[in-house]
């Protein structure tokens, strides 16, 4: 309605009206969301395609339209889910799930201690403590690999989920203790008094009055541990050997290593398979990780 | 030490302080016990093995022998690796690159949104997506696909009439550029960092522009871009330093090569190489410290370099 106001809203045949008329055109909203939606569609356009050739059989691949139409065969995620070198797609899953849970919850845990203590108890070296962790934020894995790597080959941890689990135990992602450390501290000190005076220990004070008011950053804190667990690509490659302990990023680089580039149906039935739960935590929780980043910097 | 000094000096003071001494205790007690697990991966699992990895860069040590001091051989090795050298070139070129691409397009796109554009939640969740999918092994599977000889993109280029056979994977002189692609694809992060900061400058500012006569263009080199410097700054070290560490794609669209003719032999790519397909844990620690100090050089250059036009505002 407004777009025809603008389009009709000179009609005189001078060349400074008729610039004023298209600047009028080129900002009416109408033309910025063209803008948005097509770059957005451009972005979307090889993920969405992805999921339409997973649903079509190898041969009809070669097909730009995102609708299966008559070709649609769920063939695909039948292959996919039989897995690699005779391991079931299921069991990757369940790998992958088993150490994502397992390193929320040891973040969730040991990262809200960590960021109690920074943010709520006096004790010796506090600041000190706080700027080696911050420091912590900046060194690179590649630094700590070699030797991490040594040191859990001797405890006998190949093949295992201890070497991806144990160090999330042990607060070694400190972007999560500055994270929580910042929300604890927002937290009015006047909620601790009160419950100080009841008696209680900063282990109830932790448990009944920081923790059930955190419930934002801590939900943060476990997205984004879920999130960066079921994508890591790494340290599971270096970690597990055995087909039949690899999570799922390992499993699909098993079977694109192995497969065809004319053939990459069933590849990428799995692709859509593994980024299935990522997107829908991100549907389900948008809101808490966009104000994430926003508030941390934290990177996707 | 400090503790029996305090408690000798104990006798002398009054009951009152004797109490807060205790109260102090418990507190330095309770912060230590909350923090054991920080600590305990601190040491463990941070701290020992940073200093054991700069010592093995010194030692020549593979899987199964015994670390030998060697002193400076790993690093004179690495000096006439030619192999080294395009790792370096590789990483350096792709650096370059992706980090002004990533910023520019998330400030620009932050920038467009920020006014008053309707729907700007969804926008900002949809622009987000790739940030959290990017880096995964279905994503470098799609763009090998995407970007090969029978791909997406030469499809799509056949049906306007330009007859590209061949994959922009394959060849050395266009497969660094699908990742830069892939890097920039992944903007959203950076540009809600940005939306977050535009939110704060003052409107009072452009209208106090807008009376002296400045226009749109003006009024975001003049307004916006200093006062969203430091947030710039902050984006360019995040995307830089995370630039360096690029592997997963690499990776995944090499099968583990680093070609076609080494040219997405990414530095991390070869010191995975070094260290777990040769098994060579002394040079490839020494690697580990050449890139971390490639890391620190690059990131001290840009802060030096930039102090002269970072804006922290008149109360700093």
């Amino acid at each position: 309605m407004t777009l025809r106001r603008y389009l009709s809203a000179s009609s005189g045949p001078c060349d400074k009206a008729e610039e004023i008329r298209w600047r009028a055109i080129a900002s009416h909203p109408f033309f910025k969301h063209l803008v948005l939606v097509g770059l957005a569609s451009l972005m979307f356009y090889p993920l969405a395609w992805m999921v339409s050739a997973s649903l079509r059989p190898d041969v009809a691949v070669n097909n730009f339209s995102l609708w299966p139409g008559r070709d649609f065969t769920l063939e695909n995620y039948s292959r996919a889910w039989q897995g690699v070198a005779g391991i079931g797609f299921d069991r990757f899953f369940l790998n992958s799930l088993i150490i994502a849970v397992a390193s929320v919850v040891g973040n969730v845990i040991s990262c809200s201690m960590a960021a109690y203590a920074f943010a709520r108890i006096d004790f010796a070296f506090r600041r000190v403590l706080f700027i080696v962790m911050l420091i912590t934020l900046m060194i690179p894995y590649h630094a700590i690999l070699i030797p991490q790597y040594i040191m859990f080959r001797e405890f006998g941890w190949l093949n295992t989920i201890l070497p991806l689990v144990v160090p999330k135990l042990l607060a070694t992602d400190a972007f999560f203790i500055f994270l929580l450390t910042q929300f604890f501290r927002s937290i009015p000190r006047e909620l601790d008094e009160a419950a100080r005076i009841d008696g209680a220990g900063h282990v109830r004070i932790f448990c009944t009055v920081i923790l059930p008011l955190s419930v934002p950053a801590l939900a943060t804190t476990a997205i984004f541990s879920f999130i960066y667990s079921w994508n890591d690509f790494f340290a599971p490659l270096i970690y597990l050997t055995r087909t039949a302990n690899f999570t799922i990023p390992l499993a699909l680089r098993a079977v694109g290593d192995a497969s065809a580039e004319s053939a990459f149906g069933a590849l990428f039935a799995m692709s859509v398979l593994s980024l299935l739960p990522v997107i829908g935590v991100f549907i389900a929780f948008q809101r808490l990780l966009v104000e994430g980043i926003a508030t941390t910097g934290m990177k996707g | 030490m400090a503790m029996e000094q305090s408690q000798s000096g104990l006798a002398a003071v009054d009951y009152q302080s004797r109490g807060e001494w205790k109260l102090r205790l418990r507190e330095n007690i309770a912060g230590y016990l909350f923090l054991s697990p920080f600590l305990t991966g601190l040491v463990a699992i941070i701290a020992g093995p940073m200093i054991s990895s700069l010592y093995l860069s010194f030692t020549n040590y593979t899987a199964f022998g015994r670390p030998e001091w060697i002193g400076l051989e790993n690093y004179t090795r690495a000096f006439h690796d030619p192999r080294m050298w395009s790792a370096a070139r590789v990483t350096i070129t792709y650096v370059l690159a992706a980090v002004p691409s990533v910023v520019v397009f998330a400030l620009l796109l932050a920038v467009f949104l920020n006014k008053g554009v309707r729907f700007l939640a969804v926008y900002r969740a949809v622009f987000y997506v790739p940030s959290l999918i990017g880096g995964s092994v279905a994503i470098a599977l799609l763009w090998r696909q995407v970007f090969g000889a029978e791909g997406l993109l030469n499809y799509a280029l056949q049906t306007i009439g330009i007859h590209h056979e061949t994959s922009w994977i394959g060849s050395p002189s266009t497969s660094l550029s699908t990742l830069v692609i892939l890097q920039t694809w992944q903007f959203g992060s950076a540009m809600i960092i940005f939306l977050a900061g535009l939110r704060q400058i003052p409107q009072s500012y452009y209208d106090a522009a807008s009376i002296d006569g400045a226009n749109t263009i003006q009024r975001f080199f003049y307004v916006t871009l200093p006062m969203l410097s430091p947030i710039i700054l902050f984006n360019t070290v995040m995307v830089m330093i995370g630039a360096f560490h690029a592997f997963n794609a690499a990776y995944i669209i090499s099968s583990g090569s680093g070609g076609p003719a080494d040219s997405l032999l990414f530095f991390t790519l070869y010191l995975y190489q070094q260290g777990f397909v040769n098994f060579d844990f002394g040079y490839a620690s020494a690697l580990g410290w050449l890139l971390i100090l490639a890391i620190a050089t690059a990131t001290a250059v840009l802060l030096i370099s930039t102090r002269r036009w970072i804006h922290y505002g008149e109360d700093g």
